[in-house]
């Protein structure tokens, strides 16, 4: 048990939870803040039989771990803003090619270089729609080492199940801060394993058509079915097809997978929500102020809660609304210019009644600052 | 087996201009393979984008069409993965040289046991006609009306800069050679690369008055002269073809083994 109990940074907890999940392979590029996580895995991969490669830039790196996973290896990349940026070409090949794989994109401040040692939660909506065309994404996020831990897990295990990338959403603060994690004993958390065919060798296998489930059983490559694989539109062989059915069909398909399956994919914490009048909606690094205001609060006997979200793609909005229905007002807590926020007021039936409490300096949030735009919700003045 | 075995009929005809060459360095990498007997299941082919890409979607081995520039980083994770796998990666001058020269000259140089063909038609042919690193200067494009003044790179001197063990270079017009060549390249451990001359009647010879496909072969035949021939020495401007390095170097796969050997002993 001592050793399950360590003191290590955020990104040493998502290293920890990859390598609970069973990650075979990471390709990377350093950069500020997310380095730390491929510094690790190069010590702690080759400890276990498994593949670590320090490629020439962010696109290789996001291209070797497609082509890693493909073969039946458990993948995963990390990077920041600027490398996240890179990376999008080929997250949607990802996406259109079905095969899974993990993206840790720790936050830094953007746009461009921005600020690269400092927090910020700017990339909400690069994780959405940072790559062309329409499509669906999971993103994850976390605002403390067990989460982070739990999350990459997590991560994993969806990126297997539906067999598309998974955004790691994770920032400076939780990447850099250190506290405490404890490592679950093996079996404590489900693992889940991609689907494979049981189809034989060289039988005529579909590497994409899906079941009645939605789900498609994979074959890894370069072992018992030769198939094609293609990021143009493709049948059920993997040949390219411009044939508007399969267009269309395969479109929906992409979408339909993730979009059907909001509530199984969902991951949130509730922080004294029971009977609040006034919400807090937040996650990552500043989940933490909000909580402790929250509590600090609820001591001196205000109705404040916290809705944090762990998942934020695809956006939860029936639960946003649903625990939301009852408050007096919804603070959105976010260290960016309101890219959940939008999202908050989409979902809720009273929008004007949802305020953003925000910082984009570089400082983290704090509880006061939350706590200055609450008092002036409340009409308690500045 | 036979030629046919190799290739999806079902996805025919393929998508080629009359004339290109590309077809003829299929056929060349087919028999190649032929030759040396390699099992369907153990190769892999991965491409970019271009119409040399195309090749990946119509042979039966394991297929890997992935995005402009990016076919050998895609190949290095499939590579590094599954180190047993054949991986024959066939590209454009554009592909290989433009937006995937970075990655090029990378896997080169980590010498990662994969076979590159460039497949050097010195133009953009799927896009129509625009000039690519190695048209060269005073060629016309449709994003050079008043010519290139671009300088190519010359790829051969490209790889063995990088490091690659295995460098060759060949023509569409000498396919005998081409299949001898890749062979040998397929064989060699290391990052091997073979640049083959090809041919695009439409998008350059018409432009650049070279003719029909016949006589850019020729042109090939006249402009080519094999290393250590007399007519290169008599005319040393003619474009060398042959194998220009072969060399045993460490190779990357192999090498991570070692890695792996190491991390695991420190581990017990």
């Amino acid at each position: 048990m001592k050793n399950k109990i360590k003191f290590i940074q955020g990104n040493e907890a998502c290293v920890e939870g990859a390598l609970y999940a069973g990650i075979d392979f990471f390709a990377g590029y350093p950069i500020t803040p997310s380095t730390e996580i491929m510094e690790h895995l190069a010590r702690r991969l080759p400890e276990r039989g498994g593949k670590f490669i320090q490629m020439e830039d962010e696109i290789a790196s996001m291209c070797a771990i497609i082509g890693a996973s493909l073969t039946g290896r458990k993948s995963m990349t990390a990077t920041s803003g600027p490398g996240f940026s890179l990376k999008q070409e080929a997250i949607g090949y990802a996406c259109m090619t079905e095969i899974p794989c993990v993206i840790a994109n720790v936050q830094r401040g953007g746009p461009s270089t921005g600020n690269p040692t400092h927090v910020s939660q700017g990339d909400v909506n690069q994780a959405r729609w940072g790559t062309h065309g329409d499509h669906s994404i999971i993103a994850l996020t976390a605002s403390n080492h067990q989460d982070v831990f739990a999350m990459t897990v997590d991560a994993f295990n969806l990126a297997e199940t539906y067999r598309t990338p998974v955004i790691l959403l994770l920032d400076e603060a939780v990447g850099h801060m250190r506290e405490k994690l404890i490592v679950p004993e093996e079996g404590e958390l489900e693992i889940v394993d991609r689907l494979r065919t049981a189809l034989g060798r060289d039988v005529d296998y579909h590497p994409y058509l899906p079941r009645e489930d939605g789900r498609l059983p994979m074959s890894d490559f370069g072992g018992e079915h030769r198939f094609n694989v293609t990021g143009l539109f493709h049948d059920m062989w993997g040949f390219p097809s411009n044939n508007p059915k399969v267009i269309n069909e395969l479109l929906r398909h992409l979408v339909d997978k993730i979009e059907n399956n909001v509530q199984a994919i969902t991951r949130y914490k509730e922080h004294c929500l029971d009977d609040a009048e006034y919400i807090l909606v937040s996650y990552g690094s500043s989940a933490r102020s909000a909580i402790h205001l929250a509590k600090s609060r609820r001591n001196r006997g205000e109705k404040i809660g916290v809705l944090e979200l762990q998942s934020l793609w695809p956006f939860p909005t029936e639960l946003v609304r649903e625990k939301c229905s009852n408050a007096k007002a919804v603070l959105v807590v976010e260290m960016n210019m309101g890219q959940v926020l939008a999202q908050v007021k989409a979902a809720v039936e009273k929008p004007d009644r949802v305020f953003l409490a925000n910082r984009i300096d570089g400082k983290l949030i704090t509880p006061s600052d939350i706590k200055k735009l609450l008092r002036v919700i409340q009409g308690r003045g500045v | 087996m036979a030629i046919q075995d190799y290739l999806r009929q079902r996805y025919f005809p393929h998508m080629w201009c009359p004339g290109c060459g590309h077809g003829t360095i299929l056929n060349s990498l087919l028999r190649a393979i032929e030759e040396l007997e390699i099992e369907k299941n153990d190769l892999v082919i991965t491409s970019g984008i271009g119409c040399s890409a195309r090749i990946s979607g119509y042979v039966d081995f394991h297929s890997l069409h992935t995005m402009h520039g990016r076919a050998l980083p895609c190949a290095t994770g499939v590579k590094l993965s599954r180190p047993h796998l054949n991986v024959i990666v066939p590209m454009g001058d554009g592909d290989a040289l433009a937006i995937g020269g970075n990655h090029f000259i990378h896997a080169a140089r980590r010498n990662i046991d994969i076979t590159a063909i460039v497949m050097n038609n010195r133009i953009y042919g799927m896009t129509g006609g625009q000039f690519s690193p190695l048209s060269g200067p005073g060629v016309n494009a449709t994003t050079a009306p008043y010519k290139t003044i671009d300088n190519s790179f010359d790829t051969v001197k490209l790889a063995i800069a990088a490091g690659a063990s295995f460098v060759a270079r060949s023509t569409a017009y000498h396919a005998q050679e081409s299949t001898d060549i890749l062979k040998k390249a397929i064989q060699h451990k290391g990052f091997s690369v073979v640049e083959i001359l090809s041919q695009c009647p439409t998008h350059y010879g018409r432009k650049n008055k070279e003719g029909d496909a016949a006589s850019m072969l020729e042109f090939h035949k006249k402009n080519t002269a094999r290393i250590g021939s007399k007519a290169l020495e008599k005319n040393p401007d003619l474009t060398p073809r042959g194998i220009f390095v072969d060399v045993d170097t460490p190779e990357y796969c192999a090498e991570y083994e070692k890695i792996i050997a190491v991390a695991s002993k420190e581990k017990m």
